[in-house]
């Protein structure tokens, strides 16, 4: 993805585009307004709340999700989005930022900023709208509070922090979450302790408004208490803060302690980078405190074994099954060996076990999760129900029954031609489906550290 | 209601060598909107947050009243943030939108109601308070927001650029709306901008903040007519002032080919470090077109005329036989110089035009520290 800028004359006004190559995306109507975009061009996906005018666009076989803004704005969050994807942080793709736009009558038009749609991500008020297991709503803020915490630890400072503004995907029982409005965020190398107040104060403010919102539009049970929810938020995240950065003394054992704290921390989801060790004083005891984590310990892991680019918990599950494999199979050959041979014998079949028509509904590790769950359902009446027999079953009875991601993505999406829903597209969860396994091309930098 | 105090106040961020605030000075007036402006990482924000108490204060004091409230908690300290981006609920009324933070803070349900009433009453939102907020215009719905901090009635409000992402329509709108409604209501108001308009046309005062260094506090009107140094000369107004070091000749400084008499006060200020050089600075309206060769005029060569409709101005540059002897740097580029003149008699590119600083309009500045020399400029331009 090259940088350039496209300029378009039109009526002797310069349409300006920064960001990607692609002249088709002087192909869409810029010249009105978009709450006014024909029908045709757009995809009728879920929105959060926003201030700003926002569609999504049907785009060569994608989704781009065009915001109307002023055009420092624009820049500004293009800029910002695209800082924090070269840290790696989980945020939606930046693409372009279209300015000089102007009506027939040469009216000034807002500047727009492109973003790719991020695939498979709900936002939260489609989350609603189905049957709701009684802990999404705490699995929606711990996911949150996760996204608030890495945010920060990259030194990123939000600024509007909400569940409207961030996007979630399934990740295996859990959920992830994206940061999607980067507007008023903030990049440091280090943020003080009222950077991140203020971001929790403001999670908790937001998350309340949002609960109160979805109660009085009689989405959620009145039951509910959002006070809890907004207190919930700032319990996770100040939980997950002090096992990533606290200090811990020992006087003896230190490399065990060590070693648990280490592994503490890959069970949470991170690597430790770096590690501050510090001898007190009176030299008897010894402080430790991880220094640089890195979010996506067992997403690496499974990255590097198989070539599976899937979020932090699917990776998790995956891995689980992996070891399982290993241990059965051939407990004493090389991991990577074993890897390979349980993507082309466990995995690779499983996921292809589902017809082309429910592809759309979830991504595959996501399949794959869902299956060795129903394997285990399976297993309460029959043991030793093989992957094969599960796979079938699930597509036979679970998967056409889920009417949630068929209402959000699949209806909608399934609106597309299908010869453009085959069209590859640019987002690693639809690639999966294409190419198994997927293999993570060139060298993308997972560069997490803080600058 | 409540004065606010920084007392020499730092914040040093870890990590960093210059404090990001430096020992700010700053007495605020019971009732006052002061702005806090200056260009971005200058510091406003942190002093903001200083005071609002989401950033520690590594020397000095900060007090609200006559309380320190150095190293009160924010929740106590009696003050409003206004977020600088707000959402409003669609399925919620207006009432509950606007009071929703009470809610949160658990105040009971006739008190909240009481505010909401009497804050919509203030943001004339009366009759819409039982509706949703889709009925409302841009510019209710931002009165909406306002109406979040009303509600909590606090001593100080703090207002960090909340107007950055509306259109230039609606903020022109909104900036009246603010200031119109901080006067109704008499609250303290601290307002962080970077833009010096909003600034000269919403505060009843403005402190410049360059690298976290106080420059000059005062009224839109002082900092027009006698900006400190020459930071500030060039920071407010726009089009921005021409600005240039020349050298000092007797009694006049050399711009261009001609020789401009520098007043009294400012040739008394020189000293021997400015070493017979002096930074004269003449803002676009300041100056008269002459005859030619008129005593103490200079030509322009005209590049670019701009026509506004009501004003134009002309872009050009001082033409120079001796290197050296004029040097013009400002915001539209290297010697350039802008002109306001009269739109019915605009020239054309590559004309000359004579101009003359007019009496008293010269702002001079030490070359050597960049403070003003000379008296305040008396102008009758309406900020
Ligand atoms: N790339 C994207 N992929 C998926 N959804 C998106 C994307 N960009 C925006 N959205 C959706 O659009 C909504 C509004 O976007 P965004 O929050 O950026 O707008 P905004 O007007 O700046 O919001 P705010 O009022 O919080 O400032 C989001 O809540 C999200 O649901
Ligand atoms: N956590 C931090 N660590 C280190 N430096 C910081 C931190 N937060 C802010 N700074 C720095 O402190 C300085 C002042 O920042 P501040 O946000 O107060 O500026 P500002 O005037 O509000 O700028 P802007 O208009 O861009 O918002 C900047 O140089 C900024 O980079
Ligand atoms: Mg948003
Ligand atoms: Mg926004």
């Amino acid at each position: 993805m090259g940088d350039s800028q496209g300029y378009a004359y039109d009526g002797g006004m310069a349409l300006k585009i920064t960001g990607v190559v692609d002249p088709a995306l002087l192909d869409l109507p810029w010249s009105v307004p978009l709450e006014t975009w024909p029908q045709d061009t757009l995809a009728a996906l879920p929105r959060g709340i926003s201030r700003h005018v926002v569609r999504f666009v049907r785009f060569h076989g994608r989704v781009l999700a065009v915001k109307e803004t002023v055009s420092p704005m624009a820049h500004r969050e293009f800029d910002m989005l695209r800082e924090l994807g070269r840290m790696g942080a989980p945020c939606v793709v930046p693409f372009a930022v279209v300015d000089g736009r102007q009506d027939a009558d040469g009216e000034e038009l807002a500047a727009a900023l492109v973003t790719e749609h991020l695939q498979f991500s709900l936002p939260y008020r489609a989350l609603f709208s189905q049957a709701l297991r009684d802990d999404t709503l705490d699995r929606l803020i711990d996911a949150l509070a996760v996204l608030l915490v890495r945010l920060h630890l990259l030194g990123f400072y939000w600024g509007d922090v909400s569940l409207s503004n961030a996007l979630f995907r399934r990740d295996a029982e859990a959920f992830s979450a994206y940061l999607v409005d980067a507007e008023t965020g903030d990049l440091h190398h280090a943020l003080t302790e009222g950077q991140r107040r203020y971001d929790i104060d403001l999670a908790r403010t937001n998350i309340i408004g949002e609960m109160f919102d979805l109660q009085a539009a009689e989405e959620l049970d009145n039951a509910v208490d959002p006070l809890e929810l907004g207190d919930r938020i700032e319990e996770r995240y100040r939980e997950l803060w002090s096992a990533l950065t606290g200090k811990e003394t020992f006087s003896e054992n230190v490399r065990y302690h060590l070693a648990e704290r280490v592994k503490a921390l890959n069970e949470l989801g991170f690597d430790v980078a770096e590690l501050d060790m510090t001898q007190t004083s009176d030299g008897k005891e010894l402080s430790i405190r991880p220094k640089v984590v890195d979010a996506g310990h067992h997403s690496r892991r499974l990255l590097r074994l198989t070539g599976l680019d899937v979020q932090e918990n699917q990776a998790r599950r995956l891995l689980n099954d992996l070891d399982e494999f290993r241990a059965v199979f051939s407990p004493d050959e090389d991991e990577v060996l074993v890897a390979h041979e349980w993507l082309a014998r466990v995995f690779e079949p499983t996921v292809r076990a589902v017809p082309r028509e429910f592809r759309r509904k979830l991504e595959p590790a996501q399949v794959f999760h869902e299956v060795l769950d129903h394997r285990w359902f399976l297993a309460e009446k029959r043991p030793d129900v093989t992957m094969p027999e599960a796979a079938a079953s699930y597509v036979k009875n679970v998967l056409p029954e889920r009417p949630d991601e068929e209402a959000v993505l699949g209806q909608i999406i399934g609106t597309v031609p299908s010869d453009e829903s085959e069209a590859p597209t640019e987002t690693r969860a639809i690639r999966a489906w294409q190419s198994l396994p997927r293999t993570r091309t060139g060298t993308q930098a997972r560069d997490n550290h803080p600058r | 209601m409540a004065t606010v105090t920084y007392d020499k106040a730092s914040r040093i961020y870890p990590g960093t060598e210059r404090p990001a605030v430096d020992a700010l000075e700053l007495d605020i007036a019971d009732g006052e909107f002061l702005v806090l402006v200056g260009p971005s990482g200058c510091g406003k924000s942190t002093s903001l947050r200083m005071l609002a108490g989401l950033e520690d204060i590594d020397a000095g004091s900060i007090w609200v009243g006559d309380r320190d409230v150095t190293h009160v908690q924010p929740k106590d300290r009696d003050i409003a943030m206004v977020f600088q981006s707000y959402a409003l609920y669609p399925h919620m009324t207006v009432a509950d939108n606007m009071g929703f933070a009470l809610k949160i803070a658990k105040v009971d349900k006739s008190e909240i109601r009481e505010r909401v009433e009497a804050a919509a009453k203030i943001l004339d939102l009366t009759e819409y308070l039982d509706r949703k907020p889709k009925a409302l215009s841009g510019g209710q719905r931002q009165r909406v927001a306002m109406g979040r901090a009303i509600v909590r009635q606090p001593q100080v409000f703090l207002m960090d650029e909340p107007l950055s992402n509306l259109d230039a329509k609606l903020r022109v709108q909104t900036r009246t709306q603010i200031a119109a409604l901080q006067r109704r209501l008499g609250t303290t108001t601290v307002y962080v901008t970077h833009d010096q308009v909003e600034a000269l046309t919403m505060g009843d005062r403005i402190a410049v903040l360059k690298d976290g260094l106080l420059q000059q506090v005062g009224s839109p009107r002082d900092m027009y007519d006698a900006p400190a140094n020459v930071f500030v000369a060039g920071f407010i107004g726009s089009p921005a002032m021409n600005i240039g070091t020349y050298s000092v000749n007797g009694d006049f400084a050399q711009i261009g080919n001609s020789q401009v008499a520098l007043s009294r006060q400012a040739l008394a200020g020189l000293k021997a470090e400015d070493n017979n050089r002096v930074v004269v600075g003449f803002r676009p309206e300041s100056l008269d077109r002459v005859a030619p060769n008129s005593d103490g005029a200079f030509p322009i060569q005209v590049d670019v005329v701009e026509e506004l409709g009501s004003d134009a101005y002309v872009y050009g540059s001082i033409p120079t036989d001796a290197p050296g002897a004029g040097e013009i740097h400002f915001d539209a580029g290297d010697s350039e110089v802008i002109v306001r003149i009269d739109p019915r008699d605009v020239p054309k590119k590559g004309d000359s035009v004579w101009v003359k600083i007019r009496e008293g309009e010269q702002h001079v500045f030490s070359s050597a520290s960049g403070d003003r020399l000379s008296a305040a400029v008396q102008t009758d331009k309406a900020l």
